[in-house]
């Protein structure tokens, strides 16, 4: 895999004193989808704000396909394309003319063929002529998408781009990145939420109060720190769990029908046979059965709760 | 140099001057008409001849002048301060542009628009007034380095208002007052003494006295002295502008 995208231990200060970014590295390889998980605040919008140049870092080394972002910063941006997390667009401007006006400022030769795929792409073909401020918000968002792409960007990065849209057009959302991805181009995206990393997420990096706390492919992440829990329901509710079920750590809901045995599906072995055995001895009926897996949300929760710990 | 991305700027800003033509077009013709009648034909009929030119043809460089600085502060601080305002900056502090490339792009436009108000007054003023221009070049000359220096202390402005009252506060307090003291509807010589010597700080009076040469060949001030003030505020603007390029103030976080 080719480095596209080299961040290397880049600090941002406010002249308050705040700290938002205190010492991120990242390594981004051209062609995947990262999701850059973290709670409000945590800096993922100064960490694409500074990569970009729209904010400077106070110290550290950004370089865009191998081009630093301060000392070679056009040849750096011309690979870069940003959708913010706010629509913003020129109200009383078309379309089309705002896509083409991005496409200059990226010092690119006007190619309307391109700018009709894109905007073919992205479902806006047959509103080109529109006004921005006529569009509805789902549409004005995939404006933003398409300025970004204009001038045929290698890396494409997306903070919060389902923020407050529904989940209709989030759905939506995620099938222009499966596209673009397709495309080859790298996406970067910020999200808070997990169900969107979880769904087109490559690799997932974890970031809280400035700091990367892990960034990782998110299948194995998940296969990782991820924890299976068999859920056992009772034909009768029960008051205690039995003393012989006590090597197993079960757990009881409040009404006293479900047992719950959490497990980790790595391991040579679940246990889970000798529990059934174990609970059918101990004279206990069952109804059903049912397995959880845990989510990257809970693994997210887990990660960011020890990291406030 | 990328040229591309001032092209683009400048057509957009051009095109936001085109969606408005009409008001663009229509409101200097009407201003400028009122001007006439007004100070033209009501007052000026009872107001002799200044430095040997009618008083309706007198303050033609002077309505101009007003009209040009105006627009060019105006349409040179909006250009900037509307994507500010509205959030689009993102993508010229994002795009492969330097900030000299950005001024170009906004300070050229502004500085087009407000020269074609220029040119639609004086076409405006002939329908009035006879109008000779005894030095055409030093006109278009004063004429164009006067849109470009107001444009860019316009352009500071922009970066400089953080709301839509201080965008409108320096035209307002500032600049009004001193293009109308500055000698645009009178010579400075008609005032008294303390008052011409109170004059000689503003430095309105040079642009338009210098301009006024253009047309008619005689001034407040020597015209070196015009020009020298004139440049000077280029200067003083471009320097500013240079700080705020390296400094990032205002725009940059």
């Amino acid at each position: 895999m080719v480095n596209i995208l080299k961040v290397e231990d880049v600090r941002k200060a406010f002249p308050s004193g705040f700290e938002a970014l205190k010492g991120v590295s990242l390594d981004i390889d051209e062609g995947e989808i990262i999701a850059l998980l973290g709670p409000n605040g945590a800096g993922k919008t100064t960490l694409i704000s500074t990569i970009c140049g729209i904010t400077s870092a106070t110290s550290g080394k950004i370089s865009i396909g191998g081009f630093d972002t301060a000392t070679e910063y056009r040849k750096a941006r011309n690979l870069v394309g940003l959708v913010p997390q706010e629509i913003t667009l020129e109200p009383f401007e078309t379309v089309m003319n705002t896509v083409r006006f991005s496409r200059g400022l990226f010092g690119k030769k006007r190619n309307d063929a391109y700018i009709e795929k894109i905007l073919k792409q992205l479902s806006l073909w047959d509103k080109k002529d529109s006004r921005t401020m006529e569009l509805s918000g789902g549409m004005r968002r995939r404006v933003l998408i398409a300025k970004a792409l204009s001038h045929e960007p290698r890396v494409l990065f997306l903070d919060e781009p389902t923020a407050g849209v529904d989940v209709e057009l989030r759905k939506e959302m995620w099938e222009v990145v499966a596209e673009l991805k397709r495309d080859g181009v790298t996406i970067i995206l910020t999200t808070h939420y997990i169900e969107e990393a979880e769904e087109i997420a490559d690799r997932v990096a974890v970031i809280s109060k400035g700091e990367i706390l892990l960034i990782e492919q998110k299948d194995d992440l998940m296969a990782r720190m991820g924890q299976k829990r068999l859920k056992v329901e009772l034909q009768s509710a029960i008051e205690t769990i039995p003393s012989d079920l006590a090597e197993y750590a079960l757990a009881l809901d409040s009404k006293g029908e479900t047992l719950v045995y959490t497990y980790d599906t790595k391991a040579d072995r679940t246990g889970i046979t000798k529990l059934l055995a174990d609970i059918a001895a101990a004279g206990l009926a069952l109804k059903d059965i049912q397995t959880v897996e845990s989510t990257l949300e809970d693994i997210f929760v887990d990660l960011v709760h020890e990291d406030a710990a | 140099m990328n040229f591309p991305a001032i092209a683009a700027i400048y057509r957009f800003e051009m095109a936001r001057f085109f969606r408005t033509l009409t008001q663009s077009f229509i409101s200097p013709v009407i201003s400028t008409s009122l001007y006439f009648v007004v100070f033209g034909a009501a007052i000026g009929s009872r107001i002799q001849e200044v430095e040997g030119v009618s008083y309706g043809t007198f303050i033609v460089p002077g309505l101009i002048m007003l009209s040009v600085i105006t627009q060019s502060i105006s349409n040179g601080s909006f250009g900037i301060y509307f994507p500010k305002f509205i959030g689009t900056i993102y993508e010229l502090l994002s795009a492969p542009i330097n900030f000299l490339e950005i001024v170009i792009g906004y300070v050229g436009a502004a500085a087009t628009k407000a020269l074609f108000i220029g040119v639609v007054i004086l076409a405006t003023a002939n329908f009035f007034v006879d109008i000779t221009i005894a030095h055409p070049l030093a006109m278009v000359m004063f004429l164009v380095l006067t849109t470009i220096t107001f444009s860019l202390m316009g352009f500071i402005l922009g970066i400089w208002a953080q709301n839509f009252e201080q965008l409108q506060l320096v035209p307002l307090l500032i600049v009004t007052p001193l293009i109308f003291l500055g000698g645009s509807f009178y010579s400075i010589s008609m005032l008294p003494q303390i008052w011409q010597t109170i004059s000689m700080f503003n430095p309105v009076v040079y642009l338009i006295s210098g301009f006024r040469w253009a047309f008619f060949g005689t001034a407040d001030v020597p015209i070196a002295v015009s020009m020298f003030a004139i440049f000077a505020f280029l200067i003083a603007c471009l320097g500013f502008i240079g700080w705020i390029f390296k400094t990032g103030w205002r725009i940059r976080k």
